[in-house]
């Protein structure tokens, strides 16, 4: 039986083995491919998504258990917070190679959603489980300051 | 495409030593006594405290052990080691805003699909509030704990029995799934034990 659920506010179906991981599902099947693979065992981050709102790891997730739920990938991110989180991350530059950054950024969307003024520990632990291998986590937290910032300010 | 690649499989190697670690000490599952085992000791109290002494092997291993740490931070594998990536307890035992249990932690374990090991879930995944710490206590402080309604949930004796034999999530720790060693025995044997325990008088080892 089909998977159905809805990615980024569409209606979408997985007709295959619900064990498959949703990383798979959006990558090979949906060709969304924003969502990066990193180490396929939920140590790193990198496939970070949104399930009904919060942070998940993609990699974990096996497609049956998103049916009838909301999926969010960094194509789909909307919204005042995503948006100034985007736009944070630009204003500084935080990528370098770039490769764990649309983890980063849902990971920082969801932190936001949950905490709209983090402090650096709130960072910390909330980002805790994301890598970065060209140790951007400075400018990373600065980001994430400034679109708090920016969100409180435009409300 | 390969560029991608290759960052993946740089970050598989840095994590590659921890998964390796945890999946080479795979101790073999460990049986438990039935409460019948006990009934030749005459004395209530002796056998009361016997019979903990038998729960404690359920009650001190890893599977328990590890989400009773004595700080907030949760403790993984056989060798209980620090819990990998670094998360804490939170306002209310379900993580970090941000890192949640549930960010990877989901309602039934999910084996990697490299088959190297699971990802532990279960209903109601979450941490021991910090009066049920265990880590680093004596069996029989452990027990004196267990007992106490203002530092274990406000349940009764009964309630423990309960909560023991059926519980879904203290049932996860005998099916952990692929990577873990489940507790000693089986839930039924540990609600058992509990029962009988309590019955002779719930007495605490020294």
């Amino acid at each position: 039986m089909a998977t159905e659920f809805t990615l980024n506010g569409a209606a979408a179906r997985f007709d295959g083995d619900p064990d498959t991981p949703l990383l798979w599902v959006l990558r090979d099947h949906l060709q969304l491919t924003g969502t990066k693979y990193g180490c396929g065992i939920a140590q790193c981050g990198a496939c970070t998504v949104h399930l009904d709102g919060k942070n998940r790891r993609s990699c974990v997730t096996p497609i049956a258990s998103v049916a009838g739920r909301s999926v969010t990938t960094i194509e789909g991110a909307t919204g005042k917070t995503a948006e100034a989180v985007k736009a944070a991350w630009v204003a500084i530059d935080v990528p370098q190679c770039g490769f764990c950054q649309s983890g980063q950024v849902m990971s920082a969307i969801g932190l936001l959603a949950a905490k709209p003024n983090p402090t650096d520990a709130d960072i910390d632990h909330g980002m805790a489980g994301n890598i970065c291998r060209c140790a951007t986590y400075v400018r990373i937290r600065q980001a994430i300051k400034d679109a708090a910032k920016h969100v409180e300010t435009a409300a | 495409m390969m560029r991608g690649n290759t960052i993946a499989l740089v970050i598989a190697t840095a994590i590659l030593p921890t998964v390796l670690l945890a999946r080479s000490v795979l101790p073999a599952p460990t049986p438990l006594k039935d409460p019948t085992a006990f009934a030749s000791i005459a004395d209530p109290a002796k056998r009361s405290v016997a019979l903990f002494g038998e729960m404690g092997k359920v009650i001190q291993s890893p599977r328990c052990l590890n989400c009773h740490p004595r700080s907030d931070r949760p403790n993984q594998g056989e060798a209980m080691l620090p819990h990998n990536p670094p998360v804490i307890r939170g306002a209310n035992g379900h993580g970090a805003a941000g890192l949640e249990c549930a960010t990877c932690h989901g309602t039934a374990n999910v084996t990697f699909a490299n088959g190297t090991g699971s990802m532990p879930g279960a209903p109601e995944w979450q941490l021991a509030p910090l009066s049920m710490a265990w880590e680093g206590k004596s069996l029989g402080a452990i027990c004196v704990q267990i007992k106490d309604r203002a530092r274990n949930g406000g349940k009764s004796l009964a309630d423990l029995v309960d909560h023991n034999g059926k519980d879904a999530l203290v049932g996860w720790g005998w099916h952990p799934g692929l990577g873990r060693t489940p507790a000693p025995g089986t839930q039924a044997q540990f609600g058992a034990l509990t029962k009988a325990w309590v019955d002779s008088g719930a007495k605490c080892p020294a």
